[in-house]
């Protein structure tokens, strides 16, 4: 494990100064890295992985917060081009009955604006977008059985940080 | 179609018997010996625990301690000692603790020399929540059965230009055959109700194509056994969300090596998870996973649950059920009394402690 620190400028108007960024080269086997990650993902931050591996760990973790209803994804390409996307699928059996979930969409676009600079935007999308769903006043029907093993996980794992401390 | 109604037959006969106590018609009235093979830091520790637990239980099982630090033999080609390698293929059945690989250069790995040795074809994995360990994942009980021979570990690389790395996976009708029929078998022979082969068959269409296609003729066998077929990135979604939903899952080694080590860490981690190696011509290794742990070797402190509980698959391997359950049944109440426990289960008890807790349950079980 190595420890280089690397400084990046950020465009982000209300951090004009310089952020200290902490690069730690922390090279993990994909099993090690899911043994861990179902223990204790507070542990993880950026993971860079090849196609295969990323195609698992990017699901597996879309699992921990809840499913593919509530996971943003961005594409990003050459020359500049990058695509958001939801990565659930076109559920046909709800589809023009305004029951869909948007909250995949919305946070996908939300790391598009980010992406674009706007993060004042993004921010402000985005603190509403969570504090719908963490106010439980309006829920859709579709983020009930996801957050339910979310809250679930999250619960059991304080309860289980609490007591080994 | 004789042969199969009598393969069925035999293992309906074999699951029937294990309703019975306590041994299987192969090893009655016998004692059966064992190779062990206690392996490096911990292993001698965990391995005297397990012995001492078995003789609590009156197990008929003779321990032969043997050494499988690699040497070089004719040729100077590694290999295992040959008195090892004799006494697995005498007893067939084998318990073994953690190995280090020595840094010598060139040393391959002891795990893979001993894959090699043994055609160890089939790495199967039960993961089973334990009361009184407690996880975010509660009533995990799944088994992983993973391909252990080829796949993405088949070791073929090669450099076509400066920069540009190929990686051959390779998938033989052969291996699929024989993974996806042990899983079956393990599933009738356990009372496991579904398979579920774990592929890539969209992306990878020749190769896991291949296997999925070999996973599915079996199943034709296999009718008193559910056949279902879910992708690699969908179970792992699913199985961080409700582990509940899964029981015996089958497939290649890459794909095996991560989700057999995702599903360890659901139940608590490797100090907890037992493991057996199935091989051809009747070999079985069972063995914990976890390493050497040299910074507690001699010091009285390691946890032997995972050998324990890889010996007690053993058990079961060998038709010995009446002893698995006595064992396994002490080991876990022990666990769940919280009264005397290792370190990392949370206890500050000594591994001697924790194991003369599981000899005296049993005791109390006479």
């Amino acid at each position: 494990m190595n420890a280089d620190v690397c400084v990046q400028r950020t465009r982000h108007p209300s951090r004009s100064s310089m952020a200290l960024i902490l690069f730690r080269a922390f090279l993990t086997c994909p099993d090690a890295c899911v043994f861990q990650m179902v223990q204790d993902p507070t542990q993880f931050d950026v993971l860079v992985m090849p196609n295969l591996y990323g195609d698992i760990l990017s699901d597996l973790c879309a699992g921990l917060i809840g499913g593919l209803g509530v996971t943003p994804s961005g594409n990003i390409g050459a020359n500049g081009v990058a695509i958001f996307e939801s990565v659930h699928g076109t559920a046909p059996d709800i589809a023009g009955m305004d029951l869909a979930n948007p909250t995949a969409l919305l946070l996908s676009a939300v790391m598009m604006l980010r992406h674009m600079g706007l993060h004042d935007h993004a921010d402000k999308i985005q603190t509403a977008c969570f504090d719908t769903i963490r106010d439980k006043k309006v829920r859709l029907k579709s983020l009930l059985g996801g957050l339910q093993y979310f809250c679930s996980f999250k619960s059991k794992f304080q309860t289980m940080k609490a007591a080994c401390l | 179609m004789a042969g199969k109604a009598w393969r069925s037959a035999l293992s309906q006969v074999v699951g029937a018997l294990k309703n019975e106590t306590p041994q299987s018609r192969t090893f009655i009235r016998g004692i059966q010996t064992v190779t062990l093979i206690p392996g490096d830091g911990i292993g001698p520790e965990i391995s005297n625990a397990v012995m001492k637990i078995f003789e609590a239980a009156k197990a008929p099982i003779r321990w032969e301690e043997r050494n499988v630090t690699a040497i070089r033999g004719p040729g100077g080609k590694w290999m295992i000692p040959p008195d090892a390698k004799e006494s697995m293929d005498k007893n067939k059945i084998g318990l073994k603790g953690p190995l280090k690989t020595p840094i010598a250069a060139g040393h391959p790995s002891m795990n893979l020399l001993l894959r090699k040795t043994f055609d160890l074809y089939a790495n199967v994995r039960p993961c089973v929540s334990i009361e009184g360990y407690q996880t975010p994942y509660t009533d995990v009980n799944l088994v992983t059965i993973r391909e252990n021979t080829e796949g993405e570990y088949s070791g073929i690389e090669h450099v076509i230009v400066d920069g540009v790395v190929q990686s051959i996976k390779l998938i033989t009708e052969q291996a699929s055959k024989r993974i996806a029929e042990y899983a079956f078998e393990y599933a009738r022979n356990n009372q496991r109700a579904s398979v579920t082969a774990v592929h890539k068959a969209n992306i990878m269409r020749m190769s896991d194509g291949l296997f999925l296609r070999k996973c599915r003729e079996a199943a034709e066998k296999y009718k008193d056994v559910k056949f279902t077929e879910m992708y690699l990135d969908t179970v792992c979604l699913n199985m961080v969300q409700d582990p509940t939903q899964f029981d015996v899952l089958v497939m290649p080694n890459l794909y095996g090596d991560i989700l057999s080590d995702l599903c360890a860490g659901l139940i608590g981690g490797l100090g907890v998870t037992p493991s057996g190696n199935i091989g051809a011509n009747g070999v079985a290794i069972f063995e914990s996973v976890h390493g050497t742990a040299p910074d507690i070797a001699g010091k009285d402190l390691a946890n032997p649950t995972a050998l324990l509980l890889s010996a007690v698959m053993m058990l079961r391997h060998m038709g010995l059920h009446g002893h698995a359950k006595k064992i396994e049944s002490a080991c876990f109440d022990t666990i769940r009394d919280r009264k005397v426990l290792t370190k990392d289960l949370g206890g500050n008890s000594k591994c001697s402690e924790f194991t003369e807790a599981i000899c005296q349950r049993m005791k109390d079980m006479d």
